[in-house]
């Protein structure tokens, strides 16, 4: 290679949102319904039906917005986007073209150096998902599935600001934490809740101009993303190095080839002939209102990352872990408020909650113990009413279905024998019926100690305190 | 008296007052149409069965004491762009000749809810496109005043159907006069009221921006009964207006005393057919003869109309007609080898030359590089036409003048000259791009005896005023 070749990335993430009901239709918007079941006359594009617009829609476009620095659109328009797709039932997408919710926002990354960097955010739309095509090629037909016609999406634009995968890759992890910390979205890659193009050019370095840009389509995963990155730029300079120029144009990245092939150039690029819709009044947003969104803004990871460290002294490596999902957060921060125990609820979170939650591939979102009760099962532990392995016990239980923990113990008689008669007279029992074990341990044997705890503990069916039994042993061994 | 001689309110309180049954007045309606219908072709479906098991159900309502209003039990008929649920609706068109919806429009509903009895769907243009009912797949509607003539459009069938007695009323849709024409050149009443004020919901599209649905009647107390009963807030469209002045038959008085009355020296000007003149003049000799102040006055910009409103509902046609794709419903061609062709051959035979031309039309002022020139100038001379009103309803309370520039055309001259047919539209196409409300009524015959319209304009939301003046003027003409 003759130059040095500098990338330039932009990004089109679509984000589809977590409202309850689609965009301008009362349908759900939930995943796995029967095909076609969440539909009515509105999202199949049946004569005479008319859009109206979810105001949650809007709500989480500007809290994203907001989030993001972007400017808020006060008043705004929906366009139609006109194309013909069997996906798409009216044969129109509605869309924002020309006054998007927000505008000239950014976004702060962190680079490689250490330093940081702006990246740009051009501008965030709302629009409606389409259907779902479903081929059956025995049957030689094609049929669709309308029930994701009309989910509410944004999409966030970039500016060309960004010039590695590394910084692609940290600028989606910001966007998806302000998504996720809003419950915007779960921004799931694999499950196509967050979608991202990239928009790619190389230059040699030092230029002035971009170069000629491709957009690559079906990137699934950050690994994909950084594999369709590394292979573009690859293709880009090899075209440009044997003297050829590269050709606008869309590209769909096959992730198990590792390489990407043309959709369709600029040349077949179609007229959408946008207009206003005039179905839809304009979006007017008050001052009040995004003063009201803007009071609602959770507080965002950076700062409560700060704010941990400075108020709760848990290590570093806790604080990432729980700060990344923002329902660990929360859990963290009510049942440290409740059982005043900072270091004890990071340690059931980073333990045996990440542990469950990996054996069952869940994610943090879907945590069902309330704060309340694992600030019960800690007070239950300190206060020595269980023990270690019986609290394991109570919270897998939690784990599954939030069983209150004290009522829980109460229950199935789990609490620590304190009575410390009875105690004794297991221990003396264990004594007498195990002479050689004593006789080793008075021999000077200290480990053969550790069985008669472990026979003691066993006749007390667990709800010993093994230090109380040790020190009991101890003292009836002389 | 016949029974269909009668106005809905008459024949309404005599099935309110126990004098005669629904099944009755249904019998009468459908006496009529046995005699008139094979000539007329008013109605593209007829479902009797249907009809006298509502008429049933209705009288039932009414026996059981149910208060339904002046409506109950009365048969009307409606424009077969109206979504009627489990009743065929075509909008005129081959595309959607096999077209059942899963729901009523909300301008129905309400009528259904009122005890309306629905004897059919109306003959139209098809999708509302033309000014004469003779561009409907299934055929033309003849004048039942003269039936070598055109009945109007694109509300043709409705009017005909009024005027023929073949019901007592009829629902029709006005995008660009498609009430107030055809009610001119039949002899009937008909209401375009202000934008906003009719749910548009179920109304297959035509031009969203423009279209209104509102009542084709024999006299202003039905019309303003009809009115009073389709109208309301609807949260299904987001361009209905929540209005509180809905009482129109409140204004039903004989009463034109300071009524300050605006002739535009422009709806009177080149084109005009003298006879039509004439009997226009003579109308607002008599409103100022019974106490109204009338003057001349100008109303510039009349002369774009036509051009802005050609541009702006044939752009939205153009999308709102996308839907249409043999994909989901309606029309699909036999034989095709593509998706591609399959939409080409489908659309292609599945609409008419009119409709195709608007299409066309409308898809190039909307395409890029053309959508500044055409669209977006079109909605600015669309602001100033509205300012022109509005400066206009500062000086008078109503605008007088003719519907159209000339009776009803005999069949077949208009289609063989589209410019002349829009040309057509000159008097009635501006209250569409204001959003203003206009009544059409008889107010005279020419030397063929073919009915003469008068057109009352009004400012928004002033309907009370254009009934109470139409209600006056129609006193003083019996």
């Amino acid at each position: 290679m003759s130059r040095e070749y500098e990338t330039v990335i932009g990004l089109e993430v679509h984000v589809e949102l977590a409202t309850k009901t689609k965009i301008f239709c009362g349908c759900s918007t939930q995943f796995g319904g029967e095909v076609n079941s969440h539909t009515c006359p509105v999202c199949t594009g049946m004569p005479g039906s008319l859009p109206v617009l979810n105001k949650q829609v809007v709500e989480y476009a500007i809290a994203v917005g907001l989030a993001t620095n972007c400017e808020i659109t006060r008043h705004g328009k929906f366009d139609r986007k006109n194309y013909f797709y069997p996906d798409n039932p009216q044969n129109y997408q509605i869309s924002q073209l020309y006054l998007p919710i927000c505008r000239n926002g950014y976004v702060e990354i962190e680079t490689e150096a250490g330093g940081s960097k702006k990246v740009g955010i051009h501008e965030i739309h709302m629009e409606e998902d389409a259907g779902k095509l479903i081929h059956d090629e025995w049957a030689e037909v094609s049929l669709v599935d309308y029930n994701r016609s009309g989910v509410p999406l944004i999409e966030i634009v970039s500016e060309p600001d960004m010039r590695s995968a590394e910084e692609v890759i940290a600028y989606l992890e910001k966007l998806r934490m302000f998504i996720r910390y809003l419950g915007a979205s779960d921004c799931k890659l694999q499950e196509g809740s967050m979608r991202a193009d990239v928009n790619l050019s190389v230059r040699p370095v030092g230029a002035a101009e971009f170069g000629t840009r491709t957009e690559m389509k079906n990137l699934n995963s950050f690994t994909s993303i950084t594999h369709a990155i590394a292979s573009e730029r690859e293709r880009q300079i090899d075209i440009l190095e044997s003297g050829g120029s590269v050709v606008q144009e869309t590209r769909r990245f096959d992730d198990n080839k590792g390489e990407s092939y043309a959709m369709r150039s600029k040349e077949d690029a179609q007229d959408y002939r946008y207009f206003p819709d005039p179905d839809l009044i304009p979006v007017e947003v008050s001052e009040e209102w995004i003063e009201e969104i803007k009071s609602r803004q959770p507080e965002f990871r950076p700062a409560k990352m700060a704010r941990y460290k400075e108020e709760y002294g848990i290590p570093d490596y806790d604080i990432g872990i729980i700060t990344d999902s923002k329902a660990m957060a929360d859990i963290f921060e009510e049942a440290t408020k409740l059982s005043g125990q900072p270091k004890k609820v990071s340690n059931w979170l980073m333990v045996e909650t990440l542990r469950l939650l990996k054996e069952q591939n869940m994610d943090p979102e879907d945590i069902r113990f309330s704060a309340k009760h694992l600030a019960d099962l800690i007070g239950l532990t300190e206060k020595r009413v269980i023990n270690s392995s019986v609290a394991k016990e109570v919270f897998e239980k939690m784990f599954e279905d939030d069983t209150d923990p004290v009522a829980y113990v109460e229950e199935h008689g789990l609490k620590q024998e304190s009575d410390a008669g009875a105690l004794k007279a297991i221990c003396e029992q264990v004594i007498a019926e195990n002479p050689k074990s004593v006789e080793d341990y008075k021999a000077g044997k200290e480990k053969a100690i550790g069985f008669l705890v472990g026979q003691t503990m066993k006749l007390a069916k667990g709800k010993a305190d093994p230090g109380t039994v040790n020190s009991l042993l101890k003292e009836l061994l002389g | 008296m016949k029974l269909t001689e009668m106005s809905a309110w008459e024949l309404g309180q005599k099935i309110a007052g126990g004098e005669l049954k629904a099944t009755e007045a249904l019998d009468a309606c459908m006496e009529q149409i046995g005699v008139r219908e094979d000539e007329i072709h008013a109605y593209i479906t007829l479902d009797a069965e249907r009809a006298y098991e509502n008429a049933e159900a209705v009288q039932k309502r009414i026996d059981a004491g149910e208060s339904l209003g002046p409506l109950a039990g009365v048969p009307m008929a409606v424009k077969d762009n109206m979504c009627t649920e489990g009743m065929l609706t075509t909008c005129a068109s081959r595309i959607l000749g096999n077209f059942v919806p899963a729901y009523s429009a909300t301008a129905v509903e309400k009528l259904k809810e009122a005890g309306a009895v629905i004897i059919g769907k109306t003959n139209m243009d098809e999708f509302a496109m033309g000014s004469t009912t003779e561009t409907s797949y299934f055929g033309i509607t003849r004048n039942p005043r003269n039936t070598e003539h055109v009945p109007g459009g694109s509300s043709g069938g409705s009017a005909a159907a009024v005027a023929a007695e073949e019901c007592i009323y009829a629902l029709g849709s006005d995008t660009g006069g498609s009430i107030r024409q055809p009610a001119g050149y039949c002899g009937v009443v008909g209401i375009k009221p202000t934008y906003g004020t009719v749910s548009r919901y179920g109304l297959v599209a035509y031009g969203s921006s423009l279209d209104q649905i509102g009542p084709l009647t024999k006299d202003v107390r039905d019309a303003a009964a009809v009115l009073e009963a389709i109208s309301g807030y609807d949260e299904k469209d987001s361009t209905s207006l929540d209005r509180k002045d809905l009482h129109f038959t409140e204004a039903l008085r004989e009463d034109v005393k300071d009524l300050r009355i605006g002739i535009p020296s422009d709806y009177f000007g080149e084109g005009l057919d003298e006879e039509v003149g004439e009997a226009v003049r003579k109308a607002a000799e008599e409103l100022k003869a019974a106490g109204a102040k009338v003057e001349e006055c100008r109303l510039d910009l009349v002369k774009y109309a036509i051009p802005t409103y050609y541009t702006i509902a044939d752009a939205e046609a153009s999308s709102n007609l996308e839907r249409f794709d043999g994909i989901k419903y309606g029309y699909r061609t036999e034989e095709y080898t593509d998706l591609h062709d399959m939409y080409k051959k489908t659309r292609s035979e599945g609409f008419g030359a009119e409709v195709k031309r608007r299409i066309m039309l409308g898809s190039f002022v909307l395409s890029s590089g053309y959508y500044d020139a055409y669209y977006l100038k079109a909605l600015k001379v669309k602001a100033l036409i509205k300012k022109a009103f509005d400066e206009a309803f500062s000086k008078y309370d109503i605008l007088l003048g003719p519907v159209a520039p000339t009776t009803a055309p005999r069949l077949g001259e208009s289609l063989s000259d589209p410019m002349k047919m829009y040309l057509g539209d000159i008097y009635t196409v501006s209250a569409n791009l204001a959003g203003i409300p206009g009544i059409s009524l008889p107010c005279g015959a020419d030397k063929e005896g073919l009915p003469i319209g008068l057109q009352l304009l009004g400012d928004c939301f002033r309907e009370d005023v254009l009934i109470r003046a139409a209600y006056t003027y129609e006193k003083i003409r019996k």
